[in-house]
């Protein structure tokens, strides 16, 4: 395994050797750095830095043309069409609803989701930095639906609660009715928010069992002699000193949870209706997955979004500096 | 006994049972239960054949009708378990059935068939795995492609990104050259560009570049992670500069220098980086389904939502394609659990 995984890299990194003496010998050695830092910048700029410039001209042009010399210039209408709304709280009365739908959809989602999500992974964090026989063992049980593809975890969780799946046979057996759940649009909601959490609070819990594990154990060696309860030792000293992971926690799965399209895509496909359509889906839907692809109306709906991200990441950087100098 | 007791529930410490312990114990179980139970029971019904998938109450095992070979009769009959009218039991393979009768013949004494009521018999089960719900997939639909695809797409990104972010790690660690600060700021600027903000022009730059429905248009726009980048240059920082000065006095070009010399000292983050690699790339979905409209280019997670959102979904195939699809991350995990934890944990990205 270990060699087959050197030996390309090896043949590679040799066959370079001399024409990369070549261009050392012609530029000199002290602008070998720019040699170094070129392939990654290239492809950076091609696929991340140049679309982030095209992305507003798409938002400002119309038609349907993918290639920006077909577009024709539209300045803000794109932005007025997706803003035109009689009454904003009621996506129905607006102009493009679908749009609003996936706002509202995914305030459900993101608020929810993520009090779920904190909640579940400092619980599940709290428990495993007690000390407990097997913690290695629970704490990679809690992890391991975090590396499994949003398919996977789609299909896993759409098998049980299909209308002849093993939830139902329960409910059933239970004395209840079966419920086809993705079928009804508050219990699609709930599974999308349910199954999300469950896929991703490894991950959270595994930062937060780190600030957990970073509090020193003197501090609460000093409370137990005094003896504190264990409530008050939670409130006085855990909390606190968690506080600046739980921030970069709520703020970190707050970006994520904005982003949300996989999972819910393939467990329930933005249904019933467009019950559980998040804001990403509709700008996937808008641009690639309709009829008549509305690029322009798609680059102004990303824009939306990464105008929300960029805030929410401005937000993390501040917490994270503002963690430094603590 | 009670010392028995004591013993086995005897703490470090010497410190008795509280009641939280209890309650975490609980929780603890209830998350393998709910961690672990979806994908066992995904795993376990894979196996099942198309009408042990429909079977109610459903089973955890994957069980079906024994059947037997019975002697003139050329397909394998189906075995029961059949009251006979004086009261025994005996199992018998079913002919045929008419309405509420069955007609039953014993394997032992083929030439003599039986008429039973159809409520005086019960199925005999047998544990039995239908391999065939992953083979049939894999030769007569094109998963086997989309297997590969995946491969070729997951090996051939993670050895671009190795190479171009691990170059421009050391470029931007152990060099001071004019633009270094903008670059640095720039790669930490868009560190959260997600593909979801970007994706129409992406289309365009890849469309213009022809690689729509190729899987150069799914490895290249996210070969040069600054995630993968930030990653290498915090640790290449920690190698000492003696070193490099010592191999310039070597005569060793830079070229050399980069990869006789930081590439091996850097092995541990190279890693941490291939194993995320390896996940990102096995497990993307959006970019691919984007870009990827062909189905002999799809990759396995654009195969496998394909496949489950057809009109008449084969569940007995989808549950075995999507162990298949589980299966190697699941690998990766088992024996590299702590080191990807650990590496988790350290860096706060996933």
């Amino acid at each position: 395994m270990e060699s087959l995984l050197q030996l390309p890299w090896a043949i590679a990194m040799r066959a370079l050797e001399y024409p990369m003496r070549g261009i050392q010998r012609l530029i000199g050695e002290r602008r070998m750095p720019y040699v170094f830092v070129l392939p990654n910048l290239l492809i950076f700029g091609t696929f991340v830095v140049v679309p982030l410039f095209i992305n507003f001209f798409y938002s400002v042009t119309g038609g349907t043309s993918l290639f920006p010399d077909q577009r024709p210039f539209v300045g803000a209408e794109q932005y007025g069409y997706l803003l035109d709304c009689e009454d904003y709280l009621k996506p129905f009365s607006c102009r493009e609803d679908q749009f609003w739908r996936g706002i509202y959809n995914t305030i459900t989602f993101v608020s929810f989701q993520v009090t779920a999500m904190v909640a579940l992974s400092l619980l599940t964090a709290i428990v495993l930095n007690r000390r407990i026989a097997a913690r290695g063992f629970f704490r990679s049980v809690f992890f391991y639906p975090v590396l499994l593809s949003p398919v996977v975890v789609a299909l896993v969780w759409k098998w049980i609660l299909q209308r002849e799946g093993v939830l139902n046979a329960f409910l059933t057996a239970l004395g209840g009715d079966g419920i086809v759940f993705l079928a009804e649009p508050q219990w699609a909601m709930f599974w999308a928010i349910f199954v999300s959490t469950w896929a991703h609070m490894g991950f959270y819990t595994l930062i937060l069992l780190a600030g957990l594990q970073s509090i020193p154990r003197d501090l609460y060696e000093a409370a137990e002699m005094d003896g504190t309860s264990h409530w008050r030792t939670f409130r006085r000293i855990t909390l606190p000193l968690l506080w600046p992971t739980m921030l970069v926690v709520l703020v970190l799965s707050l970006i994520k949870s904005v982003q949300t399209f996989d999972e819910v895509f393939v467990l329930t496909g933005g249904g019933p209706g467009t019950a559980t359509q998040l804001i990403v889906q509709y700008i996937y839907s808008t641009a690639f997955a309709t009829q008549v692809h509305n690029f322009g109306l798609a680059a102004a709906a990303a824009i939306v979004l990464g105008s929300v991200l960029l805030v929410l990441t401005l937000l993390q950087m501040r917490l994270g500096s503002g963690k430094d100098k603590d | 006994m009670r010392r028995a007791i004591a013993f086995l529930t005897r703490r470090r410490g010497g410190r008795g049972w509280h009641p939280t312990d209890v309650l975490s114990y609980a929780y603890l179980v209830l998350g393998v239960v709910m961690m672990f139970g979806p994908v066992v029971w995904l795993v376990m019904c894979s196996f099942k054949t198309q009408a042990g998938l429909i079977e109610f109450p459903p089973s955890l095992l994957p069980y079906s009708q024994k059947q037997v070979v019975v002697e003139g009769y050329k397909e394998p009959l189906p075995l029961f378990e059949v009251k006979l009218p004086d009261g025994t039991t005996k199992p018998m393979a079913q002919v045929r059935r008419i309405g509420i009768i069955s007609q039953m013949v014993d394997p032992a004494n083929p030439g003599q068939t039986v008429r039973v009521r159809f409520e005086d018999r019960t199925p005999i089960r047998e544990l039995s795995f239908a391999w065939e719900n992953y083979t049939t997939p894999l030769a007569q639909f094109n998963f086997t492609r989309y297997l590969w695809n995946s491969v070729i797409v997951t090996s051939v990104a993670t050895f671009i990104t190795l190479i171009i972010n691990s170059m421009a790690a050391y470029g931007l660690a152990k060099y001071e050259f004019r633009g270094r600060t903008s670059i640095l700021i720039f790669i930490i600027g868009t560190l959260m560009i997600p593909i979801s903000v970007i994706m129409v022009p992406v289309y365009l730059v890849v469309t213009q570049f022809g690689m729509v429905n190729s899987l150069w248009g799914v490895i290249l726009p996210g070969a040069a992670t600054p995630t993968g980048v930030f990653l290498l240059r915090q640790y290449m920082l920690t190698i000492p500069d003696e070193l490099i000065d010592a191999a310039r006095m070597d005569n060793a070009s830079e070229w050399q220098i980069y990869w006789r010399l930081i590439v091996p000292l850097s092995l541990p983050a190279i890693a941490v980086l291939a194993i995320f690699s390896i996940m990102w790339r096995w497990n993307d979905f959006l970019w691919p389904l984007i870009i990827l409209t062909r189905n002999e280019v799809y990759t396995l997670q654009v195969g496998l939502n394909a496949f489950q959102g057809e009109l008449q979904v084969q569940w007995h195939f989808v549950l075995a394609m999507t162990v298949v699809t589980l299966l190697p991350i699941t690998l990766v995990f088992a024996f590299l659990q702590k080191f990807i934890t650990t590496g988790i944990a350290s860096t706060g990205m996933k």
